[in-house]
């Protein structure tokens, strides 16, 4: 068929996403792979490098460190998560909305926040220290207890989302057959939400294995891969030995991804249009026990939030107990400065802004373009990658891949540009996933309409398309704003002189001891965070509405 | 008349699945013509095939004697309505409707009296500013079918346009879209599954199976002489019975010979007759006259429908049948009676 103006619009297109993907994952992840098979004069050395390491014995402590903290964080969290998620859907307890929110705040802060506030709590001069009976604070009990803190929100949207799509008729007919609530629980709620909560293991298990800064933060002489990789780059200059350790990191993200990717395919198919939304009903005893358990989390989730608020106000811990704004005059410290904050903002605003006129129009294209099929195919698996590589991997590609003199997009290395690409891919993959939840929900005939009326496609997608995508596009924007002012583990390798960040500042305050300076600019990146949220909230409700005035009959 | 659209020999294959077999047919000016078939059958490929929303695998489509087989839907001059209307819910009624008008370097006023227009045309001038959301079913059908006619296209292609529609709805939207059609003598192409709704919309009916269109012609052509066992069976209900040649004129079945208006070809061959053309009779040697015992009864308020179980050579053969509700010569019509019926020489129909 000859090709209209609509299809060279669209080749143009997926020809510019099709380069930039390969810009910003494709080539620097060639970069990471090759670096790790050469020597320090960038010559082919074969597998050289992994052999030194592999025969390295520290090497398999860190391995077994990491999967040993990543497998004991991902019970404990889902569990605990698991049953908030059950609390919040299936009971009728008071101050749902309360509990649900609070259970957000992690996702606010950076990761190591969450250890700094461990060693206010159990540190050698820490508030809580005899509680711990003798043992560190420093090491994997410290690792696992802020992981769980960071992971908690993350398995906990995934189970919340497993449990409400429950079938209520299955639960009638569970009733009817007299099924004990025991067994209900077991052959019916847990069935279902199957799926969700192994996704919510493999999203964990990631996270933790992928995370350097708690261990950074807390770990003390306790060695993890995420570790080994910033030791090598950062300490020893070794980038070669970073690139291995990376490839390495790589295998068990990937093996995590590609089994959630099997996993999340099945859980579609147990939901049909003809489902019955559950209710739960009122029962005293366990709406309280309920009730109970989740004000527990609740109080612990504030008082690590509330312990790092404190130790920022307060003049010299643990000696001099009075209150002051000094820990937040941080151009007296190491780290930026406020330098770093106002990077950090910049830096969120254009990720929030570019990342998502990049992710919606590129899924966009994916999911409504009417041929090439193959090239669309390529750019969602592309998509769907960012989420199988971790951070500090990405950003190491994006050391060797923009640093080489040879490239041509060298002028980017250390400009604010490459932070915003490089988070931009670090968070592309949940990003192109709502969009393309939010396009799947839009009739697949508007394209149609649309040429049958000899309209171009982009006035479909501007009058259309855009507005009743509005509350998606608003959800990716905060995604990535909320993600790029608390994010370390990429930005750490490829920051510049003039484009230091808050979240990196935490790192290295707290690295040259100044740790309540630390937490204070941990808790400014909270502030911002929960400001945007909070105002996110306030504009969905007051102006949105006044836009989505077309989805009410009246 | 002239024809407005001709399409030969289309194919179209997704994968190794062939959803269209060499389909051929014309469009006259003016003509409502619908795609009949079951679900799966290709209909609404062949609608997507001819309005450039999927490209064939071969075979051309002559438009105005223009070939439009290679041009790109934006290219080709129709307007379509789809089963599931696609209005634009952000978009009040007359902005759906105005949408294809916008860009025509039309001024204002010739752009709002064409809305006028459209909008007395399905009688909806007071809703104009609603969103779709606020419209009942019926009445999004009518503003689907007004922007897909804003722009005056030469063919108008509806693609199950009432299928989403409760069944009184529907009636009186059939009638309705009808003389619409013939008001503006826009020549229509209608994919529906529904052959209630071809017989009574249609001028003609393209009659389709797994990817072959299996006859062509008007509704009556279609009911009274279908061609195919699939054709009797799909449009109208039917009884087929497998019989042998006797003589040109003559076959055996049910145990018995029957005279036959039509002459028969091949030595086996499958007769097709209607439940309305089995009379029941008193006289057991009248020509096509057999016994059989009814075993069902469904009473449908002006007729029965029985079934009517014959035996012969330990075989047993069902028919269905319509009864008379109020004959009081056959009021024995019971459950188990045993009755004569005969099937008329100009009935049975002999199909492939």
């Amino acid at each position: 068929m000859r090709k209209s103006r609509d299809d060279y619009l669209t080749i143009f297109f997926i020809g510019i996403a099709a380069l930039y993907i390969l810009a910003s994952l494709a080539l620097p992840m060639y970069a990471i792979l090759s670096k790790s098979i050469e020597n320090k004069d960038g010559l082919f050395i074969g597998l050289t490098n992994y052999k030194y390491y592999f025969s390295n014995p520290s090497l398999f402590y860190s391995i077994y460190n990491s999967l040993f903290v990543s497998i004991i964080t991902t019970v404990i969290s889902v569990s605990l998560s698991f049953l908030f998620a059950y609390a919040l859907t299936r009971s009728c307890m008071a101050a749902k909305p309360f509990f649900r929110s609070v259970a957000m705040i992690p996702i606010l802060l950076p990761s190591l926040l969450a250890g700094i506030a461990l060693i206010y709590l159990f540190g050698n001069q820490g508030v809580f220290k005899e509680l711990l009976m003798g043992k560190s604070i420093y090491g994997p009990i410290g690792i696992v207890i802020a992981e769980v803190f960071y992971t908690f929100p993350h398995s906990l949207l995934i189970i919340i989302t497993a449990l409400s799509i429950a079938d209520a008729r299955l639960y009638e007919a569970a009733k009817v057959l007299r099924a004990s609530p025991l067994r209900t629980f077991f052959t019916v709620t847990v069935p279902s939400a199957k799926y969700g909560i192994m996704s919510a293991c493999f999203v964990v298990f990631t996270l933790v294995i992928t995370d350097f800064g708690i261990p950074k933060v807390i770990g003390g002489q306790y060695n993890v891969l995420a570790i080994d990789v910033y030791k090598q780059v950062i300490g020893q200059q070794n980038f070669e030995m970073g690139a291995v350790v990376s490839v390495v990191l790589l295998v068990p993200a990937l093996l995590a991804f590609i089994v959630d990717r099997i996993v999340q395919k099945k859980q579609v198919s147990i939901l049909t249009a003809r489902s019955v939304v559950y209710e739960p009903k009122p029962n005293k005893t366990f709406d309280t026990i309920m009730f109970a358990y989740c004000s527990l989390i609740a109080l612990l989730i504030l008082t690590v939030v509330g312990m790092c608020l404190y130790a920022s106000l307060i003049k010299f811990w643990p000696y001099n107990l009075s209150l002051s704004l000094k820990n937040y005059q941080f151009d007296l410290m190491d780290g930026g400065g406020w330098d770093s904050y106002y990077n950090s903002i910049k830096m969120a605003s254009y990720t929030a802004l570019f990342g998502t006129i990049i992710v919606f129009t590129s899924a966009y294209f994916i999911e409504k373009a009417r041929s090439f099929r193959g090239a669309r195919t390529m750019m969602h698996l592309l998509s769907m990658m960012p989420m199988a590589i971790p951070g500090m991997v990405l950003g190491l590609a994006y050391i060797f891949f923009f640093n080489s003199l040879s490239n041509p997009l060298n002028f980017l290395y250390g400009s604010m540009a490459i932070l915003v690409i490089c988070t931009i891919t670090h968070f592309y993959t949940v990003s192109h996933l709502t969009a393309l939840t939010a396009l799947k929900q839009i009739d697949n005939e508007f394209e149609s309409v649309s040429s049958s009326l000899k309209q171009p496609f982009y006035k479909m997608f501007f009058s259309v398309t855009v507005p009743i995508s509005l509350p998606a596009i608003f959800e990716i924007g905060i995604y990535f704003f909320v993600n790029a002012m608390t994010t370390v583990s990429a930005v750490v390798f490829i920051y510049g002189p003039k484009t230091t960040l808050a979240s990196v500042a935490v790192l290295n305050m707290d690295d040259a001891g100044d740790i309540a300076p630390a937490a204070a600019m941990g808790m400014m990146i909270f502030y911002t965070n929960a400001a945007v949220r909070i105002a996110y909230v306030l504009i969905t409700k007051k102006v949105l509405v006044r836009f989505q005035k077309w989805r009410y009959k009246t | 008349m002239s024809e407005y659209l001709k399409v030969t020999n289309i194919s179209k294959s997704f994968g190794k699945f062939q959803a269209l077999k060499e389909a051929s047919f014309s469009v006259n000016e003016g003509e409502l013509v619908c795609i009949l078939g079951p679900s799966g059958c290709g209909k609404t490929t062949l609608l997507r095939v001819i309005a450039g929303l999927e490209e064939q695998s071969s075979g051309q489509i002559i438009q105005k004697g223009v070939t439009i087989s290679d041009l790109p839907p934006d290219q080709r001059d129709f307007g379509i309505v789809f089963q599931s209307y696609a209005l634009f819910p952000n978009l009040t009624v007359k902005n759906n409707i105005t949408f294809g008008l916008q860009s025509r370097k039309q001024d204002v006023s010739t752009m709002e009296s064409r809305l006028n227009e459209l909008l007395s045309l399905i009688g909806l001038e007071s809703h104009k500013n609603k969103f779709p959301a606020q419209l009942s079913g019926g009445e999004q059908q009518r503003v689907a079918l007004a922007r897909a006619l804003a722009p005056s296209p030469g063919l108008l292609l509806l693609d199950e346009p009432l299928s989403a529609l409760d069944a009184k709805v529907r009636q009186f939207l059939r009638l309705e879209i009808k003389n619409l059609q013939k008001k503006l003598g826009v020549t229509t192409i209608m994919v529906t599954h529904d052959q209630e709704e071809a017989l009574s919309m249609a001028d003609r009916i393209i009659l389709m199976n797994k990817g072959v269109i299996e006859q062509i012609g008007t509704p009556y052509e279609l009911y009274s002489q279908p061609n195919t066992s699939f054709a009797a069976d799909f449009i109208g209900k039917t009884n087929l019975i497998q019989a042998s040649k006797i003589s040109d004129s003559k076959v055996s079945m049910l145990g018995k010979e029957f005279e036959c208006s039509v002459p028969v070809l091949q030595s086996q061959v499958t007769i097709a007759i209607r439940p309305e053309d089995i009379k029941i009779t008193q006289n057991p040697n009248d020509v096509n006259t057999v016994q059989g015992k009814i075993i069902e009864i469904e009473f449908l308020g002006s007729y029965s429908i029985g079934q009517v179980e014959v035996s012969f050579n330990n075989q047993k053969e069902k028919l269905i049948c319509h009864l008379p509700i109020d004959n009081n010569e056959v009021s024995n019509l019971t459950k188990d009676a045993q009755i004569y019926f005969s099937l008329s020489s100009n009935s049975l129909k002999i199909v492939t």
